[in-house]
């Protein structure tokens, strides 16, 4: 790959997962663990390269589960640490990503979604992963997701990712998909002092004084690192703010509140969408797209002249945007959500929003979108809804 | 936190003695030492040590250990596992860790079953043994976990009973001391399960039978430790100095800087 003179800064011409590992560097993620798997194994090849480089270390590990695991040991080390996969191996993360979620270790996980279910089209892109995303772990847990829909979102959303994971001490998963992934377009990278970083609050008590767990007054617990003066304890049993595994029903359900409340309260750091289009217009129709369908999407829109259309691109998928989408959503007679599964954001759109409002155009065979399919849907759709031109 | 909850007639507390004891020997940090646990009863173990603690998902200990010690070799890692998690459901990543060298300590505390879940066969229940899912006797063979880890390339592999206490406590601390992947198994009992489904009468047969059927053997681990009845081994099977990873990636580190390396 071509380097810029300053060593990364500069314009680029980048592979979306190039422009991802870039990404994770330049945050300073030093620590990948990972498994090989189409369309996301370029991330790792890059990361084995360019680590060792840096003073970072790359393991191949055996299988996606170990993969999640070392990446957790690593951040509780106080390394930064990420991995990347696809939807086969992200199945198999799903339980270490509970870990993470339990024990509010701050990681990095990329799902570069292919079409599945199971094995699938291995070579081919969907955006199928997104309830799984939300709802893969067990249990009552939460956690961020981000979703990006180009080359330069690429690079931009991985160092996102890490500052939200180090800032709320949560696993961030970096959603995209193969087309994103794989496909080369420009980008241009700030140099290190244009990027913000944001680092792990770490305790600043006496030892013996240290909770783990126990939250300070932005909501997060400080997070030591092993091998420092702050011994402590990470278990993935339910436990109390020492870290010690405790059952009593007060304490269970303080932390599982918690485990939401921590996110919930501070939505305004976490939520964010693009608007495509001048946000107080009018609108006859508005299209709610994210990921590889923000695209064609956007190319559909501009070649409507007969009726007042915009994009709003969801950039965050979890916390799901409710507020964002619902005050979009009242300046527009009516909604249509394009995604390559068979409605899984749609569906949401339609909680937020009413079933009445909101039209899907649902794709789930290993092809993306094309501009025409989504012109021609809008058009059925304004007909159904009676928009005049 | 002491009082611990392992059923009278358990080993586990003489292993986690054993650990103690070889930990306060060695001088040992407590900042400085990462206990990394599996699921089940020894896996509780974390609770009761002053140490740093992970306490991980079942079956995964030695990977989440793995990303501990990759990025902090300074640090001294022990990892605690029964023999279902860490042989069984931990199968895969014990052979693993074992190739990588990974240098830390592997203490597995095999009682023959999945002792905390109500006593379910195990990747090392003797064939024809009873357990809560092997009620008309196990129609599998059971690992020889020293002769798994050696072939898989561990430098250290050891084997102790809760029996043989005074030789527990040095192969624990041998064990860590030695650098590369160190293996200790130790045959434990577990009286309230494996025990009773297999016709011992109280915790004190089931250590009569350690003591009378596992003799004190150096010799190398392909005289083989055979299937119940037989005399089994223990003692220090494998003492090997292989780099461990963290010495062969510094070389990677090594040939990234010059970049002359491929």
């Amino acid at each position: 790959m071509i380097e810029a003179a300053d060593g990364g800064a500069g314009s680029l011409f980048l592979q979306g997962n190039e422009a991802i590992a870039k990404g994770a560097i330049a945050a300073g993620g030093r620590f990948y663990a990972g498994y090989p798997i189409t369309p996301s194994s370029e991330i790792a090849e890059i990361c084995s390269v360019r680590l060792p480089e840096i003073g970072g270390v790359y393991i191949q590990m055996e299988d996606e589960l170990a993969s999640m695991a070392a990446i957790i040991g690593a951040s509780l080390a106080g390394v930064k640490s990420f991995t990347a996969t696809s939807g086969p191996g992200f199945s198999l993360m799903q339980e270490n990503l509970g870990f993470a979620v339990m024990g509010e270790v701050p990681c990095v996980v990329i799902d570069v979604q292919r079409s599945g279910p199971s094995t699938g089209l291995a070579t081919k892109p969907a955006q199928a992963d997104v309830m799984q995303a939300r709802w893969g772990r067990h249990g009552d847990q939460t956690l961020i997701v981000l979703t990006p829909a180009t080359v330069q979102e690429c690079f931009e959303l991985t160092v996102t990712s890490f500052n939200l994971a180090e800032r709320f001490r949560v696993p961030v998963i970096l959603l995209a998909d193969e087309i994103v992934a794989h496909m080369r377009e420009n980008v241009v990278l700030p140099n290190a002092s244009g990027i913000k970083i944001v680092q792990r609050k770490k305790p600043d008590c006496l030892p013996e004084e240290y909770l783990p767990f126990q939250p300070d007054a932005e909501g997060i617990a400080p997070l030591a690192e092993y091998g420092s003066e702050y011994v402590f304890h990470v278990t993935s049993s339910m436990h109390g703010t020492r870290g010690y595994s405790q059952n009593d029903p007060v304490n269970a359900e303080a932390k599982i509140k918690r485990l939401y409340s921590k996110l919930m309260n501070y939505l305004d750091e976490i939520v964010i969408v693009k608007h495509h289009y001048n946000s107080s217009d009018e609108l006859d129709l508005l299209i709610i797209t994210f990921g590889c369908t923000t695209r064609p999407a956007r190319a559909a829109a501009l070649r409507t002249g007969s009726f007042r259309v915009g994009v709003l691109q969801l950039v965050t998928l979890w916390p799901f945007p409710e507020e964002l989408i619902a005050a979009a959503a009242r300046s527009a007679q009516v909604v249509l959500v394009p995604e390559m599964n068979l409605g899984q954001i749609g569906y949401e759109v339609q909680r937020v929003v009413g079933r009445e409002k909101v039209f899907s155009l649902l794709k789930s065979n290993g092809e993306g979108f094309s501009p025409i399919e989504i012109s021609a849907r809008m058009e059925e759709v304004a007909g159904l809804a009676g928009i005049e031109r | 936190m002491l009082p611990h909850m392992w059923c009278p007639g358990c080993g586990n507390g003489i292993a986690l003695g054993a650990l103690a004891r070889a930990l306060a020997e060695l001088n040992m940090p407590l900042h400085q030492v990462v206990v990394v646990t599996g699921i089940g009863c020894w896996g509780k173990a974390d609770d009761y040590l002053a140490t740093n603690a992970l306490h991980a998902t079942h079956g995964r200990a030695l990977a989440f250990a793995t990303g501990v010690k990759a990025t902090r070799p300074e640090l001294s890692v022990v990892v605690l596992m029964g023999d279902g998690d860490g042989a069984t459901i931990g199968g895969n990543h014990l052979i693993h860790a074992a190739r990588r060298n990974v240098d830390l300590t592997a203490v597995v505390v095999n009682n023959y079953n999945y002792g905390m879940t109500g006593g379910q066969v195990s990747a090392t229940t003797p064939p024809g043994a009873l357990s809560s899912t092997t009620q008309y006797g196990n129609p599998e063979q059971s690992f020889d976990l020293c002769r798994l880890v050696d072939a898989a390339g561990a430098n250290y592999v050891a084997r102790g009973t809760v029996y043989h206490v005074p030789q527990l406590d040095h192969l624990i601390k041998d064990g860590i001391q030695n650098k590369g992947f160190s293996f200790i198994e130790v045959y434990s009992t577990c009286p309230t399960h494996y025990g009773k489904r297999n016709g011992f009468e109280s915790p004190v047969e089931m250590m009569r039978q350690l003591k009378a059927q596992v003799g004190r053997k150096n010799r190398a681990v392909d005289q083989g430790a055979v299937v119940s009845g037989d005399l089994l081994h223990r003692g220090k099977f494998v003492e090997r100095n292989a780099p461990d990873f963290t010495t062969r990636y510094e070389q990677v580190k090594k040939m990234a800087l010059t970049k002359g390396g491929r």
